[in-house]
């Protein structure tokens, strides 16, 4: 087989420094072990995509054509599980967090080398298992498992699949303990808080979320676990128990894990445009502040998921309100990167097109999360397709549009080669056209009372689902395209330099590819972050 | 360099925690009305306080690993307060019924 040969006239890299299958299976390199999330997370996202396309084509008629109801609850379930558990809650942390946070800081590798390779071997086997049921059976209960109907009712593959969700959770947990003690214990000489990049800021508050709320997730596992196999009344009314309590605890997690998957992007987002305006990111100080009030506040807004599910109307006032308080730093954010724009030396490169329709299409995300917090609103749109458009609008339009702005920026620092900017601004534009297709005329046939998780629907509701397949299939091509140009970038791209964006970080001080442990010297840091001076000072 | 705590203690430990499991299974057969569960979660505060202070080395930590110990309960008690809020609240309307 061929090997991409990517720099190997050059000195010695992280890729080059060992051979074979074993020295990258045994690595305890940071940057090799972010290559192995890297093509890990890629099939579970090719595999959730598989999904989502099935969805849309079922989707096209309002009768059923390819499936009947038992094998489409199996199928969005599988999507849901997939993409969330599999692909967003790893993908920015452990790719690019992996690769990045020593490189950024300035040491050598993370505060645990081998607890990172074990958060990989953890995700694997999670990984696996959720394979495994998807090919054996399958599981119909939506990602949520909601109960009583998991506990007690489903016949489907409820058992693995929360164990694989209770196994992940420790792969999630340690990369975020190992993130949050590199970041407090290995700071080069010089490097404050106050002069990191707002990247760490952001992964630090993703890891806080990832360190203090997924234990919870895997305590909800395990009480789902003792009802189902032991028969322990906590959720199941018939045994005493209160499906309610189920809620409050699965979304004591899930709603902080959104932020586990924005926060990152919101990270990746203010590197590219502090890069690609020339300017320090305005308002430096509340963007990196922004990170951990989101992270503190994202505790404290769960039960909005669980307005009309029979909880009382005082507490609902409470989360109601406290919902909205999480617009606040998340619009500092983004009038603050606005803000930088304005008077930027604005270079429209690849990265900077992901994260232009990663703006707009957060605020629209974040806007309608308001009409969500509103409890008469809310009563009216839950669970239709008015929530499924939100909820992509946040979680494709901004967290995987951030992974892509991110993976486009620092794919020459990873590699050490350039792809082809005409075919990768193409597919940014191709994307941001796919999605708004196919997600727009969710808000409106939502709006209307289309509900989600349904193969069938009524007939005037077929315009809006034609558009939004449509705009699936544009989207799956600007999706596709990355794999081939990125791919072919190892074997035929242009090498690139230290530098090839000319952007400010310790991180493109150093060699593309990096070598083996990140710095010739520990650099010494003396000026704070985005320090952007001429051009032609620092492409190289 | 992490304190060095002397066998004798985990042994001592160990103890106590077998013993804290005999008397929950014990008081499980006696009937102490509502005693019940706040003897059960007691005994269980306690036991989970001794593992947290003794066997996880909480006791010997330095201030961040302190920090996030305590986030650890400031979050069990932001969990407990808000879920209860719901539960307490269930029967309560903003207006009165005809």
């Amino acid at each position: 087989m061929a090997v991409p040969t990517l720099a190997l006239p050059q000195k010695k890299n992280y890729i080059n420094a060992g051979s074979g299958l074993k020295s990258w299976l045994l690595t305890t390199d940071h940057k090799r072990i972010a290559i192995l999330y890297l093509i890990s997370i890629s099939i579970m996202f090719l595999l959730g995509g598989l999904m989502a396309a099935l969805i849309r084509m079922e989707l096209l008629t309002p009768a059923a054509d390819l499936m009947g109801s038992d094998d489409y609850n199996r199928l969005f379930t599988s999507h849901g599980v997939v993409m969330i558990f599999g692909f967003l809650i790893p993908s920015i942390p452990a790719v690019l967090g992996n690769f990045l946070i020593p490189l950024m800081i300035g040491a050598k590798d993370l505060a645990f080398p081998r607890v990172n390779l074990l958060s990989w071997y953890i995700y694997m086997v999670a990984g696996v298992m959720v394979l495994w049921v998807l090919f054996n059976g399958g599981l119909d209960t939506g990602w949520t498992f909601y109960t009583p109907y998991s506990s007690s009712v489903s016949t489907s593959e409820v058992l693995p699949t929360t164990l694989a969700v209770f196994i992940m959770g420790f792969s999630s947990i340690l990369t975020g303990l190992n993130f949050i003690v590199t970041i407090h214990t290995m700071r080069a000489p010089g490097m404050t808080w106050f002069r990191m990049p707002l990247f760490l800021w952001s992964m630090y508050a993703t890891s806080l979320i990832m360190l203090l709320g997924t234990p919870v997730l895997g305590i909800t596992m395990l009480l789902l676990f003792a009802e189902r196999v032991f028969g322990v009344g906590i959720f199941d009314p018939a045994l005493g128990g209160d499906p309610l309590l189920f809620q409050h605890f699965f979304w004591f997690y899930s709603h902080p894990a959104v932020y586990i998957m924005i926060l990152p992007s919101m990270g990746v987002i203010s590197e590219v445009i502090a890069a690609f305006t020339r300017k320090r990111i305005f308002g430096y100080r509340f963007v990196a502040f922004s990170s951990i009030a989101i992270a503190i506040f994202g505790f404290l807004v769960w039960a909005h998921h669980m307005f009309v599910a029979g909880m009382s109307i005082h507490a609902a006032l409470i989360f109601s309100l406290l919902s909205y308080l999480v617009a606040i730093p998340s619009a500092i954010k983004v009038f603050n990167w606005s803000a930088t724009l304005y008077k930027g030396s604005i270079q429209f490169s690849t990265p900077m097109l992901y994260a232009m329709g990663f703006l707009g299409l957060f605020t629209i995300g974040g806007l309608t999360g308001l009409f969500l917090s509103a409890l008469a609103l809310d009563v009216h749109v839950t669970d239709t397709y008015f929530v499924v458009a939100h909820f992509h609008f946040i979680m494709v339009g901004g967290a995987v549009m951030g992974y892509l702005a991110g993976l486009h920026f620092w794919w020459p620092k990873i590699t050490g080669r350039m792809y082809s900017e005409t075919w990768a601004k193409l597919a940014a534009l191709i994307t941001f056209i796919g999605f708004n297709v196919t997600f727009f005329p969710q808000f409106i046939v939502g709006f209307l009372g289309m509900p989600r998780r349904y193969h069938t629907y009524a007939p005037e509701f077929q315009v809006l689902n034609i558009l939004s397949t449509a705009g699936a299939s544009i989207l799956a091509v600007g999706m596709i395209l990355p794999i081939f140009y990125l791919t072919s970038s190892l074997w035929s791209g242009k090498r690139a330099g230290k530098n090839p964006w000319g952007a400010a970080g310790l991180e493109w001080e150093t060699e593309s590819p990096p070598p083996q442990f990140n710095f010739d010297e520990t650099p010494v840091v003396t000026v704070g972050a985005y320090n952007y001076g001429p051009v032609e000072d620092k492409i190289g | 360099m992490a304190h060095i705590v002397p066998v004798r203690t985990y042994l001592m430990v160990g103890l106590a925690l077998i013993l804290l499991t005999a008397i929950t299974v014990a008081v499980a057969y006696v009937d102490l009305g509502p005693l019940n569960e706040v003897v059960a979660l007691a005994v269980a505060a306690i036991k989970a306080t001794l593992i947290v202070l003794i066997f996880m080395n909480a006791r010997y930590a330095k201030g961040p690993t302190k920090l996030f110990i305590f986030m650890g309960l400031i979050m069990m008690a932001i969990f407990m307060v808000f879920t209860m809020d719901d539960y307490m609240t269930r029967q309560w309307t903003l207006f009165t019924q005809p």
